[in-house]
């Protein structure tokens, strides 16, 4: 896929545009780019491309140069596209530990694509990614938007195969337990109870 | 062991629900009109005896650093902005407070943004935690709508605003200077200082940045009294604490524990000891990963606070302890976070920027044992030539692991070299 010649907002796009600017004093509104850069994205299929940036410029009143380093800078920009499933393993300390390293083989196995590779049907991309920030929780990895947590090659596994089939999995941690809480029994705030977990089997 | 009845996260799991009434039902929003009403000094005289040191690693007092903004505006409004920007490998606990106890943080940010004379806060949350920020936002809303934030915020006469600002992924905007730079809509590259953030910081105006944990305590620390905060821990270490235990412990979890609790202890009663056994311990990294590790001697008798694993050669960081069992190669381990501060690393210093990568590739041949074993100092050197060499502490943070690991593992990294010289080359 090439690069657009044109980029604009939608029109709900434009309202929450200006929702965002208004966040930040007057004069100041190249604080917006970031999540002005963000909505484009999520607009254009989960990719950045060159004439965004330009639009957002403008609309900040920015040197385009300046957006560019800002799309360039931080990794959750995506310069060229990427599939409607971005599948992100953490492969950091905690979750190398626990055996991200079977949850990247159960993604290469099931999709049939290394990192930073995109399945030719358009369905997958799959990354490797940094600490996300979920480390009891470990190995996990991110969806979209989503976290799936607490993995192991064969729950991986199954969270791909739903993927794949169109479904929606449902996210958070994949064994018995609905958060960081340790899943031997509450050590602390004996007296609370889980309530029970939506949508989801074991 | 910390009484449930102390402990400040009554709902870190979750479990009663993350909506108003539910923080209210814990006690949040409780009398923050009258705690207001006793004035910016008395906010900031509480925090002070409270004696909370920064949740974010460095331990700064939170007290002392409300104290250095401006006692009066010079025209130019103050700002508070919280670091919500999570990612030291290891560390999760920002993350519950955010999802689990959202009221917490808003209101500590008024309360905290009073104290500093600040009438906005900007909550830098990392871009990946989308479903967090959404809870937040969820929290800010209801808060306005019930009057708490907003102009007369809870009917004090003090008008607060309270924003997010999801980050895009990148680490070193954990940093505060970095943060304010990327809040300004620029690339993350930490600032100089001086100047301080609280004398130029957000628009070149005073601006405070604390930790989410530090403004979240920070409103039950005003209602029970910083005497109270004081009295748990040791001195200089005080009160409560969130950790999160990850790696090989049999129940991974995220806590809150009294400061100065012995890190044996807590592995062994919350987190359902070491995969194996005690015994089975190899090393733990108490504090994120830019901490240096502990060996296993030195885990049978540390207190998790910030002067005793100082006293070790560590640090108590954010609380992210992970822990590696006997069956963890251990150089790999320490790779592995090499290769994370290569790719994190803004760019802007030379050291940094070039030094990450040298010491990746130097940690990577090591762990093959493709090096010679003169190299293990000359990794240790160029370690020294990146530490305190740059302008934030992300060059530190990647010397230190890499010390760590030469001071307490030098025997297993020889070992690998001379095992793959003995087969003659051949991976081993």
């Amino acid at each position: 896929m090439g690069q657009p010649a044109t980029f604009a907002f939608s029109e709900s796009n434009l309202k929450e545009a200006d929702r965002v600017i208004a966040k930040y004093p007057k004069g100041r509104q190249a604080s917006a780019v970031m999540p002005l850069l963000d909505l484009a994205q999520r607009q254009n299929d989960g990719w950045l491309p060159r004439a965004a940036m330009d639009y957002i410029a403008e609309m900040l009143d920015m040197p385009p140069i300046k957006v560019y380093e800002v799309a360039n800078f931080y990794t959750m920009y995506n310069l060229k596209p990427v599939g409607r499933n971005h599948v992100q393993i953490c492969t950091n300390i905690s979750c190398w530990i626990r055996g991200s390293d079977k949850v990247v083989k159960a993604a290469e196995e099931t999709l049939g694509i290394g990192f930073g590779q995109t399945s030719d049907d358009g369905q997958f991309t799959l990354s490797e990614v940094e600490c996300l920030g979920a480390c009891v929780n470990a190995p996990m990895m991110q969806v979209n938007d989503d976290y799936f947590e607490d993995l192991d090659e064969k729950s991986a596994g199954k969270v791909f195969a739903a993927l794949a089939k169109g479904e929606s999995p449902a996210p958070g941690p994949q064994i018995d337990r609905t958060g960081c809480e340790p899943s031997g029994g509450l050590t602390t705030l004996k007296d609370q109870v889980a309530p029970p977990k939506a949508g989801k089997g074991k | 062991m910390l009484k449930d009845q102390d402990r400040i996260f009554q709902n870190i799991y979750g479990f009663r629900g993350r909506g108003l009434e539910a923080a209210r039902s814990v006690g949040d929003w409780d009398g923050t009109k009258d705690i207001l009403a006793k004035g910016r000094d008395w906010i900031i005289g509480q925090v002070k005896e409270s004696g909370l040191r920064g949740r974010g690693g460095a331990g700064f007092g939170t007290g002392l650093k409300w104290s250095f903004m401006p006692k009066e505006s010079d025209g130019r409004p103050h700002y508070l902005v919280v670091n919500a920007d999570e990612g030291e490998p290891g560390t999760c606990k920002d993350r519950e407070i955010i999802r689990n106890e959202p009221h917490k943080l808003v209101e500590g940010c008024l309360v905290a943004g009073f104290a500093i004379g600040a009438n906005t806060a900007y909550i830098y949350i990392r871009g990946e935690f989308y479903r967090e920020a959404e809870v937040l936002q969820a929290a800010i809303d209801e808060a306005y709508e019930a009057g708490l934030l907003g102009k007369n915020a809870c009917g004090s006469g003090w008008d607060m605003d309270v924003y997010v600002h999801r980050g895009m992924g990148a680490y070193v905007c954990g940093e505060e200077s970095a943060l304010i730079e990327s809040l300004e809509g620029k690339k993350g590259q930490p600032r100089m200082k001086p100047p301080f953030p609280a004398g130029v910081g957000l628009y070149g105006c005073p601006t405070t940045v604390n930790n989410v944990e530090s403004i979240a305590v920070s409103p039950t620390i005003c209602r029970r009294g910083g005497a109270w905060f004081a009295g748990l821990g040791r001195q200089n270490n005080t009160g409560t604490k969130l950790f999160c235990v990850s790696g090989h412990v049999n129940n991974p979890c995220t806590f809150e524990e009294e400061m100065s609790v012995p890190l044996k202890e807590i592995l062994e009663k919350h987190c359902g000891g070491v995969v194996g056994g005690w015994d089975n311990l190899l090393a733990v990294i108490p504090g994120g990963c830019s901490v240096p590790l502990l060996n296993k001697e030195q885990c049978e008798t540390v207190l998790m606070d910030f002067d005793s694993l100082r006293e070790q050669g560590s640090g108590l960081g954010t609380a992210a302890v992970i822990v590696m069992n006997k069956q963890t190669d251990i150089v790999r381990a320490i790779t592995r976070l090499s290769k994370f501060y290569m790719h994190e690393s803004c760019g802007q210093c030379t050291p940094c920027r070039e030094g990450t990568g040298w010491m990746w590739r130097m940690m990577e041949r090591i762990a093959d044992g493709r090096a010679s074993i003169d190299e293990i100092d000359m990794l240790e050197e160029v370690t020294r030539q990146v530490e305190g060499h740059t302008i934030c502490a992300l060059g530190d943070a990647a010397a230190w692991p890499i010390q760590g690991l030469i001071r307490q593992f030098r025997p297993e990294m020889e070992k690998r070299i001379t095992d793959r010289d003995a087969t003659g080359g051949r991976a081993a």
